[in-house]
């Protein structure tokens, strides 16, 4: 069943209209009592287009709540419809093996990349397991292993950045989060091989640049990225949190919003009515924007890609 | 005369109204009343419980630098690009910041020695918007080392910061991995980056240039940590330890080298920079 979102409560209503009719018209044998396919036709369609003007003009926080859509695709359904042969990689060496974040060796269209990135879990078991997406240092520290290992042997890095934040609790403190996640960004800055970072979902504030530091950033149509969540912000500037659609309006938060600041490159497609509705045609069309930026990344030599990664930030300000 | 001395003289005194406020300091600390000209005498640093007051940049340049050094000019950056308004306006918070404050945004960088020895200090004042990282502050940092860079000298920052400036959004989140772009230029060009973390040091500072110094220092009992302490207690919903975040406790889990009393700031500074002057430095 598709969870649907405040905002698309005209929609929901719509659909729980065609699906009372078609259930009404269900005959004993099964068949329907009267032929009304023209009706349900015109009622689906007009069900298409409201969601199509929803999507067409979401508010920065309508886009938050469809980047947290508990269906929208996860770290595994990547794997799972757009790579082949994904081998994970476990542990920092240090101190264990963090579930918020995974990485491993995985082939993208018959090109071998090393892929990393937030998993977020689809149901309260999996989401327990992965900590909710919120990395802790162990799970970065594994991310600056993989990359140096992808360095090593050649191999793009590919990152899938989904996350509501690093983890804010007492172990992830005193094990040196703030470090870990210094240290990864300053890995991927000093990566000698391409480096594709998207963000699929949430980009949520350091947690999300220590693995998107990247000479590329995508970002997904109604994906979010900020320094803070809109809860966080309005908070803090509007001293309560219900003020978080205002936050997230005046954060400058989405895809489109970071494209024309020049803090993203490039804007990935989502189906009508986001990610979550049709998964593999999101995943599709991630895959093929990937593939299309390392197939362009991958004549550049070392220096270029280290200077662009390093020219891009150093640009923003001045 | 000492350098203690030297710089005890040299420092701005205290506004010279003679009013009880001005005359008498309540140590945040321990609550005792310090007499100020006493309080400044002593770097800022109470007397009695030698809890470490919080201070400007000018005050810690002269504190840690010998005489003669120059200021940067502050960067020229786009101000407020989003168009921020929350209760106010982005550019009121701005205007009222600077009226309080000798300088433009929160991180001042002065290029000189400290006890003889080359260096550029940048220095960020949390009393400017909570030291918040913003365009400004992330091009300063950058400045400061693009000096040190020149100079073929050590870099020293002194850290003090809440975190990201949230009215810059993105903006100022991308100041981590700019920050961190000239970090590893000084790596790459063999100079010694040090970092001295001050109360209070947290947010995406600590995540990015606060957390990467060859060598890292701290003062005593600053609060140094990535999340906030309210943000961890609702998110874990237990007591914190005693001392979390602390300079003491980040030395005891290993994320500092030292923590040094503001006394002694000025010569181990300049004995590390010795230390670390290898082939590459002037």
């Amino acid at each position: 069943m598709l969870t649907f979102l405040d905002f698309e409560k005209p929609v929901a209503q719509l659909q729980a209209q065609i699906a009372e009719l078609r259930a009404a018209n269900l005959g004993a044998d099964g068949g329907d009592q009267i032929d009304m396919g023209d009706e349900l036709a015109k009622l689906e369609a007009k069900s298409a287009d409201m969601l199509k003007g929803l999507y067409a003009s979401l508010s920065p926080w309508q886009k938050t709540q469809v980047a947290r859509h508990p269906q929208r695709p996860h770290f595994r359904d990547y794997v799972e419809h757009a790579f082949t042969d994904f081998m994970p990689l476990g542990g920092d060496r240090y101190f264990g093996e963090d579930h918020a974040i995974i990485g491993g060796f995985a082939t993208l269209r018959g090109r071998q990349v090393m892929l990393i990135g937030h998993e977020k879990g689809h149901d309260t078991q999996s989401r327990i397991k992965h900590n909710f997406g919120m990395g802790k240092p162990e799970g970065y520290r594994k991310a600056i292993r993989l990359m140096d290992l992808a360095g090593r042997f050649g191999l793009p890095v590919v990152t899938l950045v989904d996350t509501s934040g690093a983890f804010p609790g007492i172990e992830a403190e005193e094990r040196g989060q703030a470090e870990a996640i210094a240290r990864s960004t300053e890995a991927c800055l000093a990566l000698p091989v391409p480096m594709v970072a998207t963000i699929v979902g949430e980009g949520g504030s350091g947690g999300a640049v220590a693995l998107a530091s990247a000479e590329r950033v995508l970002m997904f149509e109604h994906a979010i990225y900020s320094v803070i969540s809109p809860e966080g912000c309005a908070s803090i500037l509007w001293r309560t949190a219900e003020k978080a659609a205002d936050a997230a309006e005046a954060m400058k938060v989405t895809a489109q919003d970071l494209k024309e600041l020049g803090v993203i490159d490039r804007i990935v497609p989502e189906p009508v009515g986001g990610a979550h509705r049709d998964p593999k045609a999101a995943i599709r069309n991630l895959a093929d924007t990937i593939d299309d930026e390392l197939t362009t990344l991958a004549r550049q030599d070392v220096t270029y890609l280290q200077e662009r990664r390093a020219d891009r930030f150093l640009a923003i300000g001045t | 005369m000492s350098w203690f001395n030297r710089v005890r003289n040299s420092l701005p005194f205290v506004a010279k109204r003679s009013t009880d406020e001005t005359l008498w300091i309540k140590c945040k600390g321990c609550g005792e009343m310090i007499f100020a000209s006493d309080y400044a005498d002593n770097l800022y640093v109470c007397p009695r419980c030698e809890h470490h007051g919080r201070i400007g940049a000018d005050t810690r340049i002269a504190m840690l630098m010998d005489e003669g050094f120059t200021l940067l000019p502050q960067p020229e950056v786009k101000e407020d690009p989003l168009k921020f308004r929350d209760s106010k306006r982005y550019t009121d918070r701005l205007r009222a910041a600077r009226a309080s404050n000798p300088h433009r945004d929160a991180f001042t960088v002065a290029s000189g020695a400290i006890d003889g020895q080359p260096a550029v200090v940048g220095v960020q004042d949390f009393h400017f918007m909570g030291g918040s990282m913003g365009m400004a502050v992330g091009q300063a940092f950058c400045d400061g080392a693009a000096e040190a860079l020149r100079r073929k000298c050590g870099y020293v920052v002194v850290t003090a910061a809440g975190g990201a400036r949230m009215q810059e959004g993105i903006l100022s989140l991308m100041q981590m991995p700019k920050a961190t772009v000239m970090v590893r230029k000084l790596r790459a060009a063999g100079l010694p980056y040090i970092v001295l973390l001050t109360d209070p040091t947290t947010g995406g500072v600590t995540a990015s240039y606060a957390m990467l110094g060859d060598v890292q220092i701290a003062e005593p009992g600053a609060l140094i940590g990535f999340a906030g302490q309210r943000v961890i207690q609702e998110t874990i919903r237990e007591q914190l330890p005693e001392g979390f975040q602390r300079a003491e406790y980040l030395h005891e889990h290993g994320m500092v080298d030292r923590v040094v009393h503001r006394h002694d700031l000025k010569g181990e500074l300049a004995t590390m920079l010795r230390y670390m002057r290898g082939s590459k430095a002037a």
